[in-house]
C-alpha cells in the first residue's frame, strides 16, 4: 500500500489513523466493484420486470429476446445509435447539473420547447441560409431557449436559495404547454388536418454518417460528451463544479463564486438538454406533433446515476437504454403491453441501484467524515 | 350562450372549483406532514396516479365509492413503504428514490390500465351526495357546498384534524421537531425513525386518497397520466404554505378557481386554447415563488437522512 507515506516521525494519532485506513485496492478490483455495482441493479430490475410481465401472461425470456433482437440485429443497431443522439445530450445535461448537486428536473420542457421551435422555424431557416450556417443557427437558438428556461430556476437558487427542483419543474410544465401552443398556433402546417409543424425536407436534415442511416447528430452528441468529460473530470472548472456539489459553503470558503457557478452550471445543463431537442428534430423527426412527448429525460435519469455522473461512463449505459427503448417499444406493442412498461423497468433500476449503493457503502457510512481512531484516542486520553 | 351568474351556473362553478381543489389539498396535506417531519416526498405524482388507479378498480369492481377510496389509500400507503424503507430506515437519497416512486407509480398504473381496460375504457357513475339538511337549501352555495359527495366532508375534516394534530398535540410537536432538529427529538427520547416513518405513510395515504378523489369524483374515470403535474403542484403548495394547513386549503382553492375559470373561459367566445388553461396554474405558482421566495421556507432538516451521532 501507500509506501511513500512516511510514518517514522508521526505522532500516535496519525499512526492510528494510517493503521485504520482501508487498504488501497488495485484499479482492477475497483473496476470490478464498479462493474458489479452497475450491472446488479440492471439485472435485478430485468428479473423483477420479467416476473411482472410473466404474471401478465407474457413470456419474459421471449420478450427480452425480442427487445435485444429488435434493438441490435438487422438495422436495429442503426436505430439504436440514432436514438442515442438526444439521449446522450440529455444525459450530459443532467450530469453537468447533478455533479454540482443542482437538481435540474426541467428536462422535459427544455427538450420539447426547443424541439417545437426548431421544428417550426427550420424549414424557413434552412431554405434561406446555407446548410452549415443554418444548422449552427438552429442549434444556437435551441441552446438559447434552454438557457432562457434555465435562467429563472438558476437565478432564484443562486440569489435566494429557492429549491431548484420545484422551480425547474414549474418552468418545465410551462414550456410543455408553450410547445403545444406553438405547434397548434403559429407553427402549424395548415395543409394537414392533424396539428403538426411543416415537415423539414430530407435534404435539409442532418446528413447520414456515410454507409449508415445514422445521422451525424450521433457524432455531435458523442463529441460533446467526450469534450465535457474532460472539462468536468480534468479541468479546474470541473473541480469547482465538484466542490460546489460537495458543499456550497466550502466552495465559497475556497474562493469560488458559488452564485456565479450555480448560474453557469444550470445554464449549461439546460442548454445541452435543449440542444438534444434540436438534434432530434433536425436528425430524426423533421416535424413535431402536439402532445408528443418521448419522455427521454425521465427514462435516462437512472442511467445517469448508474454512470456515477461520469460522462464517458454514461455512453455504454445510454446505449443499453437505447436498445431497451428501440426494441422495447416494438416488442411491447407485439406483446400487447403498454410502452410504459419501460418506465417500470427504469423505476426498478433506480430503486435497486440505491439499495445496492447502500449495501456497498454501509461500512463506510459512519466513518466517512470522522477520522479513523478518533474516538479511541479520546477514550485513551480520558482514562489516562 | 350560457347564462353567466345564473343560479345553476354559479352552483356548477363552485362544484368545479372544489372538484379540482380537493385532490390537490389532500396531496398537499400529505406532503406538508412529510416535509414538516423532514422527508421530502417527490413521488406525489406517482402516488396520486397509483391511488387513482386502485381507487378506480375498487369502485368499478364493488360499486362502492368508499371501497374505492379505501383501495386508493391502501395503494398510496403500499407505494410509500418503498420510500419509508429506503429513505427513512436506510437513509438513502430522497430525491433519487422520490423520482423512482414517480416513475414506478406512473409506469405501473399505466401498464395495468392498458392491460385491463385499454379496449373498454369504462366510466364510473356519480357518487350520491350527502345533503346536509336545511343549509343545503340556501340558494347557490347550498347545493354547491353542502350537497357534496361524502368524501368531500371527510377531506375537510381531515384538514382540520391534521392542523390540530400538528400544532396542538405532543405527537405533532415531535413531528415538527423531526424536521427542525432531529437530534433534539432523539435526545428528548422520541424516535426520529418512527416519527418520520409515520409521516411518510401518512403522506402516502393522503396522496392515495387525493388520487382516488381525482379519479372517482372529479373525473369519474381513470386515464393514464391524468394528474398532469398535480403532484408537483402539491409539493409547491406545501412549500408555499410552510406547514400552515389554512394556507394549504387556501392555495388549493385558488388553484381550483384557476382551473374552473379556465373551463368557463373556454365556454365563452374568447376561444382560449386548452394549453393556456393548463399552463396558468404553473405560471401563477412560479410568479408567487419568484415574488415571495424566502430562505427559511423549509424545515432545516428537510431531505437530510438522520444518522445518530453524525455532525
Amino acid at each position: 500500500m501507500s509506501g511513500d507515506v512516511r510514518l517514522d516521525d508521526a505522532g500516535p494519532e496519525t499512526t492510528a489513523i494510517e493503521a485504520a485506513r482501508p487498504r488501497e485496492r488495485s484499479s482492477l478490483a475497483r473496476g470490478a466493484d464498479i462493474l458489479i455495482r452497475t450491472l446488479t441493479p440492471v439485472l435485478l430490475a430485468l428479473v423483477t420486470g420479467g416476473i411482472i410481465i410473466w404474471t401478465m401472461g407474457v413470456n419474459p425470456l421471449e420478450f427480452y429476446g425480442d427487445i435485444f433482437y429488435l434493438g441490435v440485429a438487422g438495422t436495429g443497431w442503426q436505430k439504436t445509435l440514432t436514438a442515442m443522439a438526444p439521449l446522450l445530450m440529455i444525459a450530459l445535461g443532467l450530469i453537468i447539473a447533478f455533479r454540482a448537486q443542482l437538481w435540474n428536473l426541467g428536462y422535459t420542457g427544455g427538450y420539447l420547447l426547443a424541439a417545437a421551435v426548431v421544428a417550426g422555424i427550420s424549414p424557413d431557416v434552412m431554405s434561406v441560409l446555407p446548410f452549415g450556417v443554418g444548422v449552427i443557427v438552429l442549434f444556437a437558438i435551441a441552446i438559447i431557449i434552454g438557457m432562457i428556461l434555465g435562467f429563472l430556476p438558476a437565478f432564484l437558487k443562486a440569489r435566494y436559495g429557492t429549491n431548484e427542483i420545484i422551480t425547474s419543474l414549474m418552468v418545465s410544465f410551462i414550456a410543455i404547454s408553450l410547445a403545444n401552443i406553438l405547434v397548434k398556433g403559429p407553427f402549424q402546417d395548415r395543409d394537414v388536418t392533424v396539428p403538426q409543424t411543416r415537415v423539414l425536407p430530407l435534404d435539409m436534415m442532418l446528413p447520414y454518417i456515410p454507409g449508415t442511416r445514422v445521422h451525424v447528430g450521433f457524432i455531435i452528441a458523442l463529441v460533446a460528451v467526450i469534450g465535457f468529460h474532460f472539462l468536468l473530470m480534468k479541468s479546474s472548472f470541473g473541480l469547482k463544479v465538484d466542490i460546489l456539489g460537495a458543499s456550497p459553503k466550502a466552495a465559497t470558503h475556497a474562493g469560488i463564486n458559488a452564485k456565479k457557478m450555480i448560474m453557469i452550471v444550470f445554464l449549461l445543463s439546460s442548454g445541452m438538454i435543449a440542444l438534444a431537442g434540436a438534434i432530434d428534430m433536425m436528425g430524426l423527426w423533421g416535424y413535431m406533433r402536439t402532445n408528443w412527448n418521448p419522455g427521454y429525460g425521465d427514462k435516462i435519469l437512472p442511467f445517469v446515476f448508474l454512470a456515477r455522473l461520469n460522462p464517458l461512463g454514461s455512453i455504454p449505459l445510454v446505449a443499453f437504454y437505447a436498445i431497451l427503448a428501440t426494441g422495447g417499444t416494438i416488442a411491447a406493442q407485439q406483446a400487447g403491453l403498454s410502452v410504459d412498461f419501460l418506465l417500470v423497468i427504469v423505476a426498478l433500476i433506480l430503486i435497486f441501484m440505491t439499495v445496492i449503493e447502500f449495501m456497498g457503502n454501509r461500512r463506510d457510512l459512519g466513518k466517512s467524515y470522522l477520522p479513523a481512531g478518533l474516538f479511541k484516542s479520546k477514550k485513551a486520553e480520558a482514562s489516562a | 350562450m350560457i347564462e353567466f351568474f345564473s343560479e345553476t351556473f354559479l352552483t356548477a362553478f363552485i362544484v368545479a372549483v372544489l372538484a379540482s381543489s380537493i385532490p390537490l389539498m389532500l396531496a398537499a396535506i400529505g406532503e406538508t406532514v412529510g416535509e414538516q417531519a423532514g422527508v421530502l416526498n417527490l413521488g406525489i405524482e406517482g402516488l396520486l396516479l397509483i391511488g387513482g388507479y386502485f381507487g378506480f378498480i375498487g369502485t368499478l369492481s364493488t360499486g362502492s365509492f368508499w371501497i374505492g377510496f379505501l383501495y386508493g389509500m391502501l395503494a398510496g400507503i403500499a407505494l410509500s413503504i418503498v420510500m419509508m424503507v429506503l429513505c427513512v430506515w436506510l437513509g438513502l437519497n430522497q430525491i433519487v428514490v422520490g423520482i423512482g416512486v414517480i416513475l414506478a407509480g406512473t409506469g405501473v398504473s399505466s401498464v395495468l390500465y392498458d392491460f385491463n381496460f385499454a379496449s373498454t375504457k369504462p366510466r364510473l357513475g356519480l357518487d350520491t351526495p350527502w345533503r346536509i339538511p336545511f343549509i343545503a337549501d340556501i340558494p347557490v352555495i347550498g347545493p354547491g357546498l353542502f350537497s357534496q359527495p361524502g368524501m368531500f366532508y371527510i377531506s375537510v375534516i381531515i384538514a382540520v384534524l391534521v392542523s390540530i394534530w400538528m400544532y396542538r398535540t405532543t405527537s405533532g410537536l415531535r413531528l415538527r421537531s423531526a424536521g427542525q432538529k432531529p437530534a433534539s427529538l432523539d435526545a428528548a427520547g422520541g424516535s426520529v425513525l418512527r416519527t418520520r416513518s409515520f409521516a411518510v405513510l401518512f403522506g402516502g395515504a393522503m396522496s392515495g386518497l387525493g388520487g382516488a378523489y381525482l379519479a372517482l369524483i372529479s373525473a369519474g374515470t381513470y386515464t393514464p397520466g391524468m394528474t398532469n403535474g398535480l403532484g408537483f403542484l402539491a409539493i409547491v403548495v406545501a412549500m408555499l404554505a410552510r406547514g400552515r394547513l389554512t394556507w394549504v386549503a387556501l392555495v388549493s382553492i385558488i388553484y381550483g378557481l384557476f382551473i374552473a375559470m379556465g373551463t368557463v373561459l373556454q365556454l365563452t367566445t374568447l376561444d382560449i386554447p386548452i394549453d393556456v388553461v393548463h399552463m396558468m396554474p404553473f405560471v401563477a405558482v412560479l410568479i408567487v415563488l419568484t415574488l415571495f421566495t424566502r430562505r427559511s421556507a423549509l424545515p432545516p432538516a428537510l431531505a437530510i437522512p438522520y444518522v445518530r451521532g453524525a455532525r
